[in-house]
């Protein structure tokens, strides 16, 4: 019989894991990722004529990171490994590659999807103003090329990512005017029995905002932000704190990120089934504890199937490699997939005290002004959409796509689908599970129509 | 067991040719019930091309989309909407010599059904439409055709019919007809029951097996042709375009929105499936497109397509629609199988069903559709 053909998409830590593991028995996946280099989003390796030390892009995940890029590294000879390569279509057992001006048809036996996860965004009023970077983009701009989205930044939203990157900015040298976040304190005492399932993390995120309080960043906890204002550019940031009085924070760049949302297109055409995750409010695609899909010869793993992390992405890219070699009649210890079930159940729990204590801030949807954009790609306001419920009576996001186009655009609707959804939910007064998702579409990003390639 | 809602008609499916035909029987005063599986327009009328196009058509149906394109150039005064119909004319370009010769005679064809075509040399295609490729050696014209916004056009005869007094039921799956006495019985999957004295079966590529109750079985096949859409680009192409070939791979169209995407279709048809009410694009498909569209506007090469979608239509075998009445049960009416294009003739057809339920007749010749034409095979 000849070697089944594993595929792995996204070389973060999800994929990375997952290729070591079949590597082990003896495979040789192939591995295609966008991306120039391997490592993911929060590994994410600097480009080649740069040379700044791991501690400093890293921090304390310095070890970690360097501890994978040296695994990967040591795997390449024996995996098939393709950068710079997008996945654009899954369609029948074959996927789509895109690497330069060709395409290829990857017939598989096995997929792995580990795509990862992109920034979740809450529009508000002026938010398209040039200055206004989401939390991860700013964050991908210190760390590949060194660079700040401004002199005095302001970072708006919720999450550990927004206290980490306000710290990596401080230490970069930048004036950090202030981090807002939209959940309340209490919220995030609640949460703490969950976060205490890891301590070391919950440690770390402590310590980010000891931190910063030490160094005299103003952080104010449950803000109703209202506009980011400014001539041509970011000037300043306009919020109600959570005692009800107005205040105006002077900045010169936002950045802005109220979690994650995971990339669930290629899961979506392959067919996987989805499901309403209600702590998260988002449809997710549905797998078993080891990273199977409802779609045989589909396993999927990592920040793309719910955001839990880097360490949990690690764990459940291995675990879904188990998956793949168990479905393939190879052996594998039940101890091994016992224990990492266990440390994912884990990892699990600390991402649901994540959910619980910075939670997305769905009411902000249904009080944006009328004239908000919320799709930018086609540049659909808050009162469109809502005019989609009410003059068209969309009962659900597809509907209203087709009507007003919300989703429409370049990006379709992976940055405004998620708060276009509230705001049709709450214009409809109905929970946000009723008005559905928007169904992926292939290319999963747009595919230039000189493209060449042949039939599988 | 519930008392039927009852009316002079009802409509079963609510694609462009039941909401088009819910609003012109409202005109003749008759009371109507529209029954949709889903919601109004959301199969083939809502995610089809766009093309509101005469020439090409097989002849005996050009009176028929005469019609419709009569009421294209009415929207705004009949909806309060124009569903972005553009007028700015079709274009039928080929590529080979031995094509050129059928272009002209299928103009002269045409000519006695009031349908003027332009006929146009390889020289003067590219002084008028410079961003076509050299390969194409010779256009027909058809200046008053265009294309129009699928999504908004359905809905929008169905919200007018709405405004007219026609009971529009969405979600709700007619499950069953049966006639008794004088009334159709139609029960739904809501069960809700109907009645009424005529009923029309417009349900697009599902029609088969509620038609089969009644006549002899159509040939039905459902198909799904492969659309896909660019990013937004100036616009430059006012007329929708499209070539002409037997190689069926060959035969992309394409069309420039306003806002500056270029919508394009065409070539192989992909899978649907019916059962689940869904039809994909073979990712094969969007490769052997983009070899296509690039030979008929080399320019595309610098765009990116950001989305493909697909629908599903019904195909009959010999590629002309069912329309008119049953041929063995009186009342009942057939308005299904489009074979890819009943976008342009939805409004025609709600127009020529609404005459002939309410009157009895029709002044548009529809004979050749008649499903007759398989009890006879
Ligand atoms: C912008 C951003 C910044 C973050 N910063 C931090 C941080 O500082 N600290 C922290 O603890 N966590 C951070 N996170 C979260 C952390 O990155 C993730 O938990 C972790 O990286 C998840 O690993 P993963 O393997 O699931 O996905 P990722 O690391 O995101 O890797 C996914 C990979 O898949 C590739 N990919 C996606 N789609 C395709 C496709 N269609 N074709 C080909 N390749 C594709 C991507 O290029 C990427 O390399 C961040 C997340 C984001 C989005
Ligand atoms: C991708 C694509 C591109 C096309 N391009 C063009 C073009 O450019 N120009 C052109 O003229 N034509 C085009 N066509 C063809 C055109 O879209 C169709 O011919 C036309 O829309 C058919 O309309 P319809 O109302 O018969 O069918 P549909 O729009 O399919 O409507 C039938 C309705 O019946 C409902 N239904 C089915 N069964 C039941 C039941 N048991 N109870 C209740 N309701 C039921 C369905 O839910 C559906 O809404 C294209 C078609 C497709 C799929």
């Amino acid at each position: 019989m000849a070697e089944p053909r594993i595929v792995i998409v996204g070389a973060g830590p999800a994929g990375m894991r997952a290729a070591a593991r079949l590597v082990e028995a003896g495979l040789c996946p192939v591995v295609v990722d966008e991306a120039p280099a391997s490592g993911g989003q929060i590994y994410r390796r600097q480009p080649r004529q740069f040379h700044r030390a791991a501690a400093s892009l890293y921090g304390f995940e310095a070890r970690k990171a360097t501890g994978l890029h040296r695994m990967f590294d040591a795997l390449l000879p024996r995996i098939d490994y393709r950068p710079e390569t997008l996945a654009w279509n899954v369609y029948e057992n074959v996927v789509h590659l895109r690497h330069g001006t060709e395409s290829e048809a990857l017939r598989f036996d096995a997929l792995i999807l580990a795509p990862g996860a992109t920034d979740r965004i809450m529009p508000l009023p002026g938010w398209t103003l040039p200055g206004v970077y989401s939390l991860g983009g700013a964050q991908i701009a210190l760390k590949a090329q060194a660079c700040a989205i401004g002199a005095r930044p302001a970072f708006l939203g919720t999450g550990p990512l927004l206290y980490l990157v306000a710290y990596q900015y401080v230490r970069a040298g930048a004036a950090v005017a202030a981090v807002l976040d939209t959940s309340p304190l209490a919220g995030r005492i609640a949460a703490l029995p969950a976060l205490s399932a890891r301590p070391s993390m919950l440690a770390k995120g402590l310590y980010y905002t000891a931190w910063l309080a030490a160094h005299g960043v103003g952080m104010l906890s449950g803000v109703t932000p209202l506009a980011i204002t400014g001539e041509g550019r970011v000037h300043q940031l306009r919020l109600r704190d959570s005692r009800g009085s107005e205040q105006i924070i002077a900045c010169d760049a936002v950045g802005l990120g109220y979690g994650l949302r995971s990339e669930t297109q290629l899961a979506d055409l392959a067919r996987c089934e989805f499901a309403f995750d209600a702590p998260s409010r988002q449809w997710l695609p549905v797998t078993d504890t080891d990273g199977r899909s409802s779609v045989p010869g589909v396993y999927l793993a990592g920040d793309g199937v719910r955001a839990a992390g880097a360490d949990a992405a690690e764990l459940a890219g291995r675990l879904a490699a188990c998956a793949v070699l168990a479905d393939l009649g190879r052996t594998v210890r039940p101890a091994e997939t016992a224990l990492l079930r266990r440390r994912l159940a884990r990892t699990a729990r600390f991402g649901r005290g994540l959910e619980l204590g910075f939670s997305w801030p769905a009411r902000l949807a249904g009080e944006l002004p009328d004239a908000t954009l919320v799709c930018r790609c086609e540049a659909i306001t808050a009162g469109e959409i809502r005019g989609a419920a009410s003059t068209f009576g969309a009962p659900e996001m597809n509907r209203a796509k087709a009507f007003v186009r919300i989703g429409m655009g370049r990006c379709q609707g992976r940055y405004c689908g998620l708060a276009g959804a509230e705001v049709l939910a709450a214009a409809r007064g109905v929970p946000v599970e009723k008005v559905g998702r928007l169904r992926g579409q292939a290319p999963v990003k747009p595919l230039s129509i000189s493209l060449a390639g042949a039939a599988p | 067991m519930t008392q039927a809602a009852a009316a002079d008609v009802v409509i079963v499916g609510g694609g462009i040719m039941g909401a088009a035909t819910a609003l012109f029987l409202r005109r003749y005063g008759r009371s109507v019930i529209l029954l949709e599986r889903g919601l109004v327009g959301q199969q083939a009328s809502g995610v089809n091309f766009g093309n509101v196009r005469r020439q090409g058509r097989f002849l005996p149906q050009l009176p028929l989309a005469n019609r419709a394109r009569k009421v294209w150039g009415e929207l705004q005064e009949l909806l309060g909407e124009d569903a972005e119909f553009v007028p700015n004319g079709h274009l039928r370009v080929c590529f080979r010599k031995e094509e050129v010769g059928r272009l002209e005679q299928y103009a002269e064809d045409a000519r006695p059904y009031g349908l003027d075509l332009e006929l146009i040399s390889r020289n003067a295609l590219r002084v008028r439409f410079p961003y076509l490729s050299a390969d194409a050696i010779a256009g027909s014209f058809s200046p008053k055709d265009g294309h129009a916004n699928p999504r908004l056009a359905a809905p929008a005869f169905a919200r007018a019919a709405v405004r007219a007094g026609a009971a529009v039921y969405e979600n709700t799956e007619v499950t069953a007809i049966a006639k008794a006495a004088d009334d159709f019985i139609l029960e739904t999957s809501s069960r809700a029951r109907f009645r009424a004295p005529i009923v029309q079966i417009s349900a697009g590529a599902w029609a088969g097996a509620l038609a089969a109750l009644f006549d002899a079985p159509v040939p039905l096949q459902p198909r799904g042709p492969q659309m896909a859409v660019t990013e937004p680009a100036p616009y430059a192409i006012a007329p929708s375009i499209g070539v002409f070939s037997d190689v069926e791979e060959e035969g992309v169209y394409l069309r420039q929105v306003t806002r500056g995407n270029i919508v394009y279709g065409g070539g192989l048809r992909g899978p649907a499936l019916p059962e689940i009410r869904r039809a994909y694009v073979d990712p094969a498909n969007t490769l052997r497109q983009f070899q296509h569209v690039r030979r008929l506007v080399p320019a595309l090469a610098a765009l990116n397509i950001i989305r493909t979608w697909s629908g599903i239509e019904g195909y009959v075998d010999d590629e002309i629609p069912v329309i008119g009445p049953s041929a063995h049960t009186a009342g009942l009416y057939y308005a299904f199988g489009f074979c890819g294009h009943g976008f342009q003739l939805g409004p025609g057809v709600g127009e020529v069903m609404a005459e002939l339920i309410a009157t009895g007749a029709t002044t548009t010749p529809i004979e050749p559709f008649h499903i007759s034409r398989f009890a006879r095979a």
